[in-house]
C-alpha cells in the first residue's frame, strides 16, 4: 500500500516533465515568419539543453532520491522564468542580418512546454508557507519584467505587436475592464436584492432560476446578435437615448447581454449565501428586536459574506470572457484584437488580445481569492 | 449492511419522474427548431416585408438543414471527445495512485476556463489549417473541463462507507468503480455532459468566425455584412437547438439523478 502512495506521489512530476520532454522533442519552439502575416517556418534551438533538464527531472520523478523535490522545483522554476529568456536570445540571433520585416513567433512547443513548467512549480510548490510560494512565484515574475525592461524580448513578435499596438491595446483593456465592471455592478444591485425576494417566497426559486437558466442555455453570439434590432428600435424612438451613444451596436447591448448572463449566478449564490446563515443565528438575531433588515445587514451578510464574495468571483471571470464575444456587435475591449486578427490573419494580434484577456481574467481571479482569505481569516 | 445493500440494489434504476415541465422542456424548443427548419427556407417575402431594404433577405450560401447537421455533428463528436477523456482523467485522478494528480487536474480546468473559445479557435487554425480539425479541437478542449471536474466532484461524493462496504462485500477495484461509483456519481456526470455540450453549442457557433460553416455563420455574415435578416435566421436556429440540446441532456441527467 505504501508503495503505491509513494509512486503516486511522484506521478505529477512524471506526468508533468514528460510532456515538456515530448514538448521540446516534437513541437517547434518558435516560428519565423517573413513577415507579420505570413505563416512561418517552425525551428527549435536548445533543444538539447531543454532535453537534458526535463530528463533530470524525469530522473528525478523516478528515482526519488533525497532532495529531488527540490531539484524538480528548482528546474521547473528555472523553465517559468528562464524558457522566455531563452526565446528572446533565439529571437535575436535569427533576427541578426534578416529581413526587418522578419517576425520570430513563439511556437506551440513553447507555449506547451511553459505551461507544464508552470504547473509543476504550481504542484512542487503546493504544501509549503504562502511566503514561499510568493516569494517563488514573486521572483519569476520579477524576472521576466526586468527582462522585458531590458529588452531581451523585443525581437519576439509578440512584443513587436505589443509595441507597435501599445495605445489602442491599452484603451482596449480598459474598456474591457469597464464593461466587467458595469455589468458586475448592475447584476450585484438587480441579483442581489432579487437572490434576496427568491430566498424569502422559494416557490418564485423555479420560475425565476428557470427562466435565468433557459437565458444561460442561448449561446452568447446569438444573444448578443439578437439584441441588436430592439436596441437600435430603442435609440430610434427614444432619441435622447440614442444622443447618449445608446443603439444597437455598442457598450449598451453588450452590458445588457453581459448583465442576462451574470444574474443567474448572482442570484444563486445570493440564495445559497443567506441559506448559509443558520436559522438559530436569526431567531437569536429577532429575538435581540432586530428588524429583518437589521438581520440581513447585520447578521445575513456578514455571515453569508465569503459564499456570496465566491459567486462574483465565478461571476467576474465568465463575464471577462463573455466580453470578448461583446467586440463582434462593436462593444470593443480586447476581443476586437482576437477578431481584427482573425480577419487580416495575424496571429500575433490574436495572441496578443488572448494573452491580454487570460492575464486580465487570472488577475481577477486572485484578487478575489486574495479578498477571500482575508475575510475568512478574520471571520 | 442492509441499508448499504439496499443502495446498492437501488442504483441507476431512478424512476423517471413523468412531470409535465421537463417534457415540455424537451417538445417545445424541439418543436421550434423542427417548425423553423421547415419554414425559413420559404420565409423570403415575409424577411422583404420586415427590411424591404434588404437585397437579399433569405441567407441561401448553405441550406439551413446542412448547417444544422454540421453544427449537430460538430457538437456531438466533440461531446463524444470530451466525455472519454474527461471521464478517464476524472477517473485516474480520484483513483488512489492517481490522487496526487488531482490538483494539478482542478488548476488545468481553473486556468482552462479562463482562455477564451475565440482565441482557442484562432490559434488552432494555423497549426491544423482550414476545416473542421481546429473547431474539433477547441470545441473538445473546452468540452473536457465540465465533464472532467464534475467526474472528480461525483466520484469524490460517493461516501466513504459505501465504498468500504463494497470492499467488504469483496467487490474488485474495477466492479466497485463500475457498479458502485459510476452509477452513484451518474447524475453529476451527467449535467457535467449536459454543460459540455451547451458549451460546445455556443463555441461552434464562434467557430463561424474562423471559417468554420455553422449555424453562426448566418450570424457572423449579417454582422459583418449590415444584414439583420441573416443575423435573425441563424439565431433563431441555434437559440432553438441549445434549448433542445438542453432540453434532451437534462431529460437524461434527471434519469440518472440518483433517489436516496
Amino acid at each position: 500500500m505504501s508503495e503505491t502512495r509513494t509512486r503516486g506521489e511522484a506521478l505529477p512530476i512524471l506526468v508533468l516533465s514528460t510532456t515538456a520532454l515530448l514538448a521540446a522533442a516534437f513541437l517547434p519552439m518558435l516560428h519565423v515568419a517573413p513577415n507579420r502575416l505570413l505563416a512561418g517556418v517552425p525551428t527549435s534551438p536548445h533543444t538539447a539543453w531543454l532535453f537534458a533538464a526535463w530528463g533530470v527531472a524525469i530522473v528525478c520523478g523516478a528515482v526519488r532520491f533525497r532532495g529531488h523535490g527540490v531539484v524538480v522545483a528548482s528546474i521547473a522554476w528555472l523553465a517559468v522564468a528562464g524558457l522566455p529568456w531563452l526565446a528572446g536570445m533565439s529571437a535575436d540571433t535569427i533576427l541578426d542580418g534578416a529581413a526587418r520585416t522578419t517576425r520570430v513567433q513563439l511556437a506551440s512547443g513553447f507555449w506547451v512546454t511553459w505551461l507544464a513548467a508552470a504547473l509543476l512549480l504550481l504542484d512542487r510548490l503546493r504544501g509549503t508557507r504562502v511566503v514561499v510560494q510568493a516569494g517563488a512565484w514573486g521572483a519569476a515574475l520579477a524576472v521576466v519584467v526586468a527582462l522585458t525592461v531590458t529588452g531581451a524580448f523585443d525581437g519576439l513578435a509578440l512584443v513587436r505587436e505589443w509595441q507597435a499596438q501599445r495605445a489602442p491595446f491599452a484603451q482596449a483593456v480598459v474598456v474591457h475592464v469597464r464593461l466587467a465592471a458595469i455589468t458586475l455592478v448592475l447584476a450585484v444591485l438587480t441579483g442581489g436584492p432579487l437572490g434576496w425576494w427568491v430566498w424569502r417566497r422559494r416557490r418564485a426559486d423555479g420560475i425565476v432560476v428557470g427562466l435565468l437558466a433557459f437565458l444561460q442555455t442561448v449561446p452568447s453570439l446569438a444573444l448578443f446578435a439578437l439584441l441588436i434590432g430592439p436596441f437600435a428600435w430603442l435609440a430610434r424612438a427614444w432619441p435622447t437615448l440614442g444622443a447618449l451613444g445608446f443603439g444597437g451596436t455598442g457598450a449598451a447591448p453588450a452590458v445588457f447581454a453581459l448583465w442576462l448572463y451574470a444574474l443567474l449566478p448572482v442570484v444563486r449564490y445570493t440564495v445559497a449565501g443567506l441559506g448559509a446563515v443558520p436559522e438559530d443565528a436569526r431567531d437569536a438575531a429577532r429575538g435581540l428586536g432586530m428588524s429583518r433588515l437589521q438581520v440581513l445587514w447585520r447578521v445575513q451578510l456578514p455571515l453569508g459574506w465569503p459564499v456570496l464574495l465566491a459567486g462574483l468571483r465565478i461571476v467576474a471571470v465568465q463575464t471577462i470572457g463573455l466580453a470578448v464575444v461583446a467586440a463582434l456587435i462593436g462593444a470593443g475591449g480586447l476581443g476586437r484584437f482576437v477578431f481584427l486578427g482573425i480577419g487580416q490573419g495575424a496571429i500575433d494580434m490574436v495572441l496578443l488580445g488572448t494573452l491580454g484577456i487570460i492575464v486580465l481574467a487570472l488577475t481577477v481571479d486572485l484578487a478575489f481569492q486574495v479578498v477571500l482569505a482575508l475575510t475568512e481569516r478574520r471571520a | 449492511m442492509r441499508g448499504v445493500d439496499a443502495s446498492l440494489r437501488g442504483l441507476g434504476r431512478a424512476p423517471f419522474a413523468g412531470r409535465l415541465a421537463p417534457t415540455l422542456r424537451i417538445v417545445v424548443p424541439l418543436t421550434v427548431l423542427v417548425v423553423l427548419l421547415l419554414v425559413l427556407p420559404h420565409s423570403g417575402d415575409w424577411f422583404h416585408a420586415w427590411l424591404p431594404e434588404l437585397s437579399h433577405p433569405l441567407y441561401t450560401r448553405t441550406s439551413f438543414a446542412a448547417l444544422t447537421l454540421t453544427h449537430v455533428w460538430l457538437v456531438a463528436a466533440a461531446t463524444a471527445a470530451s466525455v472519454i477523456l474527461g471521464l478517464g482523467l476524472g477517473i485516474l485522478a480520484t483513483r488512489p495512485s492517481g490522487r496526487s494528480l488531482l490538483p494539478t487536474v482542478r488548476a488545468v480546468a481553473v486556468i482552462g476556463q479562463t482562455f477564451p473559445p475565440v482565441a482557442v479557435l484562432a490559434i488552432a487554425v494555423p497549426l491544423l489549417g482550414f476545416g473542421s480539425a481546429p473547431i474539433l479541437l477547441a470545441l473538445v478542449l473546452y468540452g473536457v473541463l465540465p465533464v472532467l471536474g464534475q467526474s472528480v466532484a461525483g466520484l469524490e461524493q460517493v461516501p466513504a462507507s459505501t465504498l468500504h462496504a463494497a470492499d467488504g462485500m469483496g467487490y474488485g477495484r474495477w466492479r466497485r468503480l463500475w457498479e458502485v461509483e459510476l452509477p452513484l456519481a451518474a447524475g453529476p456526470i451527467m449535467a457535467g455532459v449536459r454543460l459540455s455540450a451547451i458549451v460546445s453549442v455556443g463555441t461552434a457557433t464562434i467557430g463561424s468566425a474562423v471559417g468554420a460553416t455553422t449555424l453562426g455563420s448566418p450570424i457572423i455574415e449579417g454582422l459583418i455584412g449590415n444584414n439583420p435578416a441573416y443575423v435573425v435566421q441563424g439565431a433563431l436556429l441555434v437559440g432553438a437547438l441549445a434549448l433542445s440540446v438542453d432540453g434532451l441532456l437534462g431529460a437524461v441527467e434527471r434519469r440518472f439523478q440518483r433517489v436516496r
